[in-house]
């Protein structure tokens, strides 16, 4: 196994809160060993930071496998980074080379202000499911798990859609900072399921109208978010969202 | 002292009495009570989820941005249920025994029996839900096997089962957040129990974002914040775990029962430097077909592929011949540990065993070879054949493995090690999940409730679920009948006005420590002390010295450390620091607790208690109880004892030789 | 919601584009069909009559009237769809993400606005003189046929137009931009409108990189043709 040990350049954001504007700092980081990820890259510039004095990056993280989805930043033009199927988190030091300078942004849209530093609110995501990303069966109505087969391929494309971890790679990929990918991901997870179906007209249109109030904007199929997300939640989500809306909005009442 | 308040009557009658008799709320009456339900974890969205169906009016906290974050979204292996589905024989004695058994008989056996009993439901409940769960091709739902069973009852979404449970349980959560019910404060940390008369009656919590402390009345107190594993820096766990929910609820006087249980994986990515943040753990199903060893050869040069057969030690298939490498985690963790320790570990640390794909490579190359009826086929294409199956079977393992060591598994075998992954331990309950301080009660891993002295696989999601969709509806009920007559307690109460200062003085102190070392710094020693001498093996020499650590790194810790920035701002470093201390003071407990415990069982080992070849010794006569600890002052706990009495299971020693 | 909002809503104003989109396709079929005729070799009689018949019956007129909303509602939703789309994040990226799309999948308002330049000179060119008279510079405005039925004579028009080699290069750029515009466009107004099944996207991904080849291929070879003596 190799260890090679690299000094490499950071150009980091760098934002107080949301009501202050924020500006690049640039930052070395030397002697870091292409085992480390990513962010444990910049714990160690962090470490250094907090005993010269100065305050620490902040950005968002928690399980660091790839699959709570908290982690964000948009690496060198690339939401997580260059690995493809990737979370931030899961981006090895192997992926840059001794003398690399490494620009890291925030996830950038409106639609997701500044915490502070890398850090965004992405709050605007669980207030989407608000508006009807679930089905509607209290605690202790359920039938038998096995009253009602499924086909095995609709069960697989529903859990296919239903991997997305509202990481917001999507929006931040997307020139129109458009939530199409994630939103069309709940979207298709339940309209693929029967138990999904009495709800499918209304959950569709409320959960859009619900994004377009978030002020993410409209999906124009440049194909950014598939690109960047890293459950490879395919894009044919966002058309099936299209079928269920216009199918929705004809029958409506 | 300690009631565990288990109904009367026969094992298998005790919830179905219960449900029968217990007392109700009306919901007019539910619409006025407020419930304070910290975590969103399996066990906190279900609770705070299913409660608010109900009616109550549920505050819900978390400290991640969204209750989806939680780590049980992390959980891949599946979710045990008695469904019998298979018809292979399961039933919900043979859960209830299964589980028992796994945890070494340290568990509660009425509380145990009703988790068998409804975790069936929990599967239907979420299939309702639209949570995605493997299927065959006749559209039923599919089911795995797992450690420690012989019935197929373990049903799974891929490796993502915890994320699917817990989104759909997220997605119930928010429904009733759209509808009203509950109100969500995501980036929110719990940092003290408000008691008045004796009872819990709300918490104080800091906005993450801004620093503000806020005060939070409820009837009643929830905590589902989860384990502590952390406490050893290294785990499987999120970064934000941590156990100062819980401590916070000892500190006010709830007991913390047995401590030292702790869970080690055997299978996890070992740690590659000083660096090293978290482990990763890949999925205990890898073990079905790998076989794991090391070079008999102290100081082995060679590379793995280039020792041969009769220079490698499969040390599991040695020792236990009858179960081989699918002996349970205790165990096998246990050997492998010994081994490193022997001098024949691997890789650059040293700390690591080989788990080896080539022989089921080969095997299902073959399998392959003759299912196509092919005549005259290379061995290069046997093994070609033989990757693709075992790509099918476990390529997202393989790759993660990959992305995160940057060697291919395919093609050398993978390093692993033993790493701190569940705890059994957690704040001690009753049967209606209440702790011993009224109105506050803990769900999920927070508590110690099932699992003994160590956790069967896919048994922690059934248990949260359990805990927070079929059992808190019903005892929280129960309790709060008799609360209707009281009225709210406004927030401007004495009680909570001192809480919030006290809270708002502690940050201040470590904020004004202003010394020169960093909160990681601190946790990282504190984890190098607590996984030498609590970890995988114990004695009474290494947990003395583990207590002395400890306190003085406490000292240390209240006199040097640095935290950086303001406290009314978001400031995660004043957040750790907040986490490190509690997590100090309880790993000095831990090491109390192995201490106290003179014998080995499940996870928890120590050396002076074993068998002439190196098994765990259990001492029934002396040590069948669930050591519950109060704090009596700093470094200071008193023990209680409840006596665990099996009526229904007769204990005897696990044998997987 | 209701649907009252349904075509004002984010996805709803895309559904606007895609039909919008859909039908200026179907209009580019019939165009380029219409305009093949050239290739008759018969000093533009076969084009003329063609082209008179479009001017001349009611159903085609009324359609144009619809041709000339479509396109206007295209592109003022388009404009509208971008600024609103811009607006979505204030502060930008330092380092932009190039790799994830295709360049023209992002750059339809650009290729659009070429467009619209093109369409003005175009009418100018020809739909003007042609629907209200006056082609400056040519004597005779009318030809007759052998019956003696009068047609307006587009195709000296083209002719005359297609002499300058500017106007040539211009058209075979906008011929260029209109590639590209299709390219995304076709394939992305039929995700819009929701098909999502991945067999047929498939085939509407190569119809639509065909579609996008040869019908600006066609029209660029109008102009080009005419400047190189190629038709008679
Ligand atoms: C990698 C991994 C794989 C696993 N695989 C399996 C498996 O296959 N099968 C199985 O059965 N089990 C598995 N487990 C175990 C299982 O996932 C956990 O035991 C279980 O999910 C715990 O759920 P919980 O609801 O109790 O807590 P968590 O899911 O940990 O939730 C804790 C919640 O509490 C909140 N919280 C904590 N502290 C505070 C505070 N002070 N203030 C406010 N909020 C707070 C957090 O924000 C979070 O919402 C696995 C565990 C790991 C680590
Ligand atoms: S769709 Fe992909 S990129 Fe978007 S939130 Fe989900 S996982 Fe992240
Ligand atoms: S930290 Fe959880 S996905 Fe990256």
């Amino acid at each position: 196994m190799s260890h090679n040990n690299m000094n490499l350049k950071l150009k980091v954001w760098r934002q107080k809160n949301a009501n202050t504007t924020g500006a690049f700092v640039k930052y070395d980081v030397n002697d870091i060993s292409d085992e480390m990820s990513f962010l444990e890259m910049l714990d160690v510039l962090n470490e250094k930071l907090i005993v010269t004095g100065e305050e620490p990056i902040a950005f968002d993280h928690d399980c660091r496998e790839g699959i709570c989805g908290m982690c964000s930043l948009y690496i060198d033009g690339k939401p997580h980074g260059p690995w493809q199927a990737n979370t931030t988190c899961q981006l090895h030091m192997r992926a840059f080379k001794d003398g690399d300078t490494i620009t890291i942004e925030p996830w950038r849209s409106n639609a997701f202000p500044i915490v502070k530093d890398l850090t965004v609110d992405r709050g605007a995501f669980d207030r989407i499911i608000q508006a009807g990303g679930y089905v509607s069966v209290n605690t202790g109505n359920a039938v038998d798990g096995n009253s009602l087969p499924i086909n095995k391929d609709d069960a697989d494309a529903s859990f296919a859609a239903a991997m997305c971890i509202g990481c917001g790679a999507c929006v931040a990929a997307c020139k129109n900072s458009s939530a199409m990918l994630f939103l069309s991901a709940k979207v298709s997870h339940l309209a693929l399921l029967p138990q999904g179906e009495p709800e499918r007209k209304s959950r569709v249109l409320n959960m859009v109208a619900q994004m377009d109030k978030e002020g993410f904007g409209s999906c124009t199929n440049t194909g950014a978010c598939e690109a960047a997300c890293p459950k490879e939640i395919s894009i044919a989500n966002i058309a099936r969202l299209n079928k269920e809306y216009l199918r929705a909005g004809l029958t409506a009442e | 002292m300690l009631n565990s308040k288990i109904p009367a009557g026969k094992l298998e009658e005790k919830w179905v009495d219960y449900k029968g008799h217990c007392k109700l709320v009306n919901p007019a009456n539910k619409r006025k009570m407020e419930v304070i339900v910290v975590g969103t974890g399996l066990a906190g969205a279900s609770a705070a989820a299913s409660l608010g169906e109900l009616g109550y009016k549920v505050k819900a906290f978390c400290f991640q941005d969204s209750p989806r974050r939680a780590h049980s979204i992390a959980a891949q292996g599946g979710i045990n249920a008695a469904k019998n589905y298979q018809n292979d024989g399961d039933s919900v004695f043979r859960l209830f025994y299964d589980t028992i058994k796994g945890g070494d008989y340290r568990a509660r056996e009425a509380n145990v029996h009703r988790l068998a009993e409804v975790s069936g439901n929990i599967i239907d409940q979420c299939v309702a839900q639209g949570v995605p769960f493997a299927r065959e091709y006749g559209g039923l739902l599919s089911n795995r096997s797992f450690g420690g069973t012989q019935v197929q009852r373990t049903f799974y979404a891929a490796g993502q089962t915890g994320q699917q449970l817990l989104i759909g349980a997220y997605q119930a959560l928010e429904r009733q957040v759209a509808l009203g019910n509950v109100t969500m404060h995501s980036r929110h940390e719990m940092l003290d129990v408000v008691k008045i008369d004796g009872k819990a009656k709300g918490i104080i919590a800091r906005n993450l974002i801004t620093g503000e402390l806020e005060k939070h009345f409820g009837y009643a107190v929830l905590l589902c914040t989860g384990g502590y594993g952390n406490v050893f820096y290294l785990s499987t766990n999120a970064m934000g775990s941590n156990v100062t929910a819980a401590w916070k609820a000892h500190k006010q006087g709830a007991y913390f029962a047995n401590p030292c249980f702790t869970q080690i994986h055997p299978t996890c990515i070992p740690v590659s430097g000083d660096h090293q943040s978290k482990l990763t753990l890949m999925s205990e199903s890898l073990r079905n077909d790998g076989r794991i060893w090391v070079p008999k050869n102290l100081d082995e040069k060679r590379k793995a592929n280039e020792i041969p057969e009769e220079d490698r030690d499969y040390f599991l298939e040695r020792r236990y011949p009858a179960f081989g490498n699918l002996v349970p985690r205790d165990v096998a963790s246990r050997a492998a540990k010994e081994r490193c320790d022997a001098g024949h570990g691997v890789g650059t640390s040293k700390q690591a065993v080989y788990l080896d794909y080539a022989a089921a490579i080969e095997r299902y190359g073959k399998i392959e070879v003759s299912k196509q009826g092919l005549s005259n086929v290379s061995t290069e294409e046997i093994t070609a054949m033989g990757k693709e199956v075992v790509k099918e079977k476990y390529g997202n393992l393989f790759n993660m493995y990959a992305k995160i060591t940057g060697e291919n598994p395919y093609e050398v075998p993978m390093r692993i090690y033993p790493a701190v992954h569940y705890t059994m331990g957690g704040l001690w309950v009753d049967y209606e999940l209440q702790t011993n301080v009224p109105g506050l009660y803990a769900l999920g891993e927070a508590n110690f409730s099932d699992h003994g002295a160590n956790r069967l696989g896919a048994s922690a999601l059934m248990q949260g679920l359990a805990d927070g969709y079929f059992v808190i509806p019903y005892t929280l009920g129960n309790n709060l009948a008799d609360e209707i007559y009281n009225t709210p307690i406004p927030t401007s109460h004495p009680a909570f006005e001192a809480a919030e200062k006290a809270v708002a003085e502690r940050i201040q102190t470590l904020k004004n420590i202003n010394g020169k070392q960093s909160v990681e710094s601190f946790h990282k020693r504190l984890g190098k002390i607590i996984w030498n001498e609590c970890g995988m093996s114990r004695s009474e020499a290494g947990l003395k010295k583990a207590i002395a650590d400890v306190q003085a790194l406490k000292k240390e810790f209240w006199s040097d450390v640095r935290i950086p920035g303001e406290i009314n701002e978001y400031n995660p470093e004043l957040d750790k620091a907040n986490r490190v201390a509690d997590f100090i003071e309880l790993g000095e407990l831990m090491c109390v607790d192995a201490l106290n415990r003179n014998e080995s069982c499940g996870g928890h080992f120590r050396e002076e208690y074993q068998t002439p070849d190196g098994e765990a010794l259990r001492d029934d006569e002396n040590f069948m109880y669930v050591a519950a600890w109060e704090t009596t002052g700093e470094h200071q706990w008193q023990l209680h004892k409840e006596e665990l009495k099996y009526e229904v299971i007769k204990p005897s020693q696990r044998n997987y030789k | 919601m209701s649907s009252k909002n349904m075509f004002t809503s984010s996805v709803g104003k895309k559904l606007v584009m895609a039909f919008t989109g859909i039908f200026l396709i179907l209009f580019l079929i019939v165009h380029a069909g219409l305009n093949a005729c050239i290739w008759a070799n018969d000093e533009g009689l076969m084009f003329n009559k063609a082209a008179h018949f479009m001017g001349s019956f009611v159903v085609p007129r009324v359609l144009e009237i619809g041709l000339f909303v479509g396109i206007i509602l295209h592109i003022v939703q388009g404009y509208m769809l971008t600024l609103e789309n811009r607006s979505k994040r204030s502060v930008g990226y330092a380092v932009n993400y190039a790799k994830g799309s295709k360049w023209y999948s992002r750059s339809m308002a650009l290729l659009g606005t070429l467009l619209l330049m093109f369409l003005v000179m175009h009418i100018y060119h020809f739909w003007t003189p042609s629907r209200l008279g006056g082609m400056a510079g040519i004597k005779s405005l009318t030809v007759f046929d052998k019956n003696g039925v009068e047609y307006h004579n587009l195709y000296a028009e083209m002719k005359l137009v297609f002499e300058n080699v500017f106007v040539v290069i211009l058209y075979v750029l906008a011929c260029g931009s209109l590639a590209y515009h299709l390219a995304h466009g076709f394939q992305s107004a039929f995700k819009t409108i929701g098909i999502h099944n991945k067999r047929y996207h498939a085939l509407i991904s190569t119809i639509g990189y065909g579609f996008a080849i040869l019908i600006p291929l066609a029209f660029a070879m109008m102009p080009i043709s005419f400047y190189f003596n190629l038709v008679k």
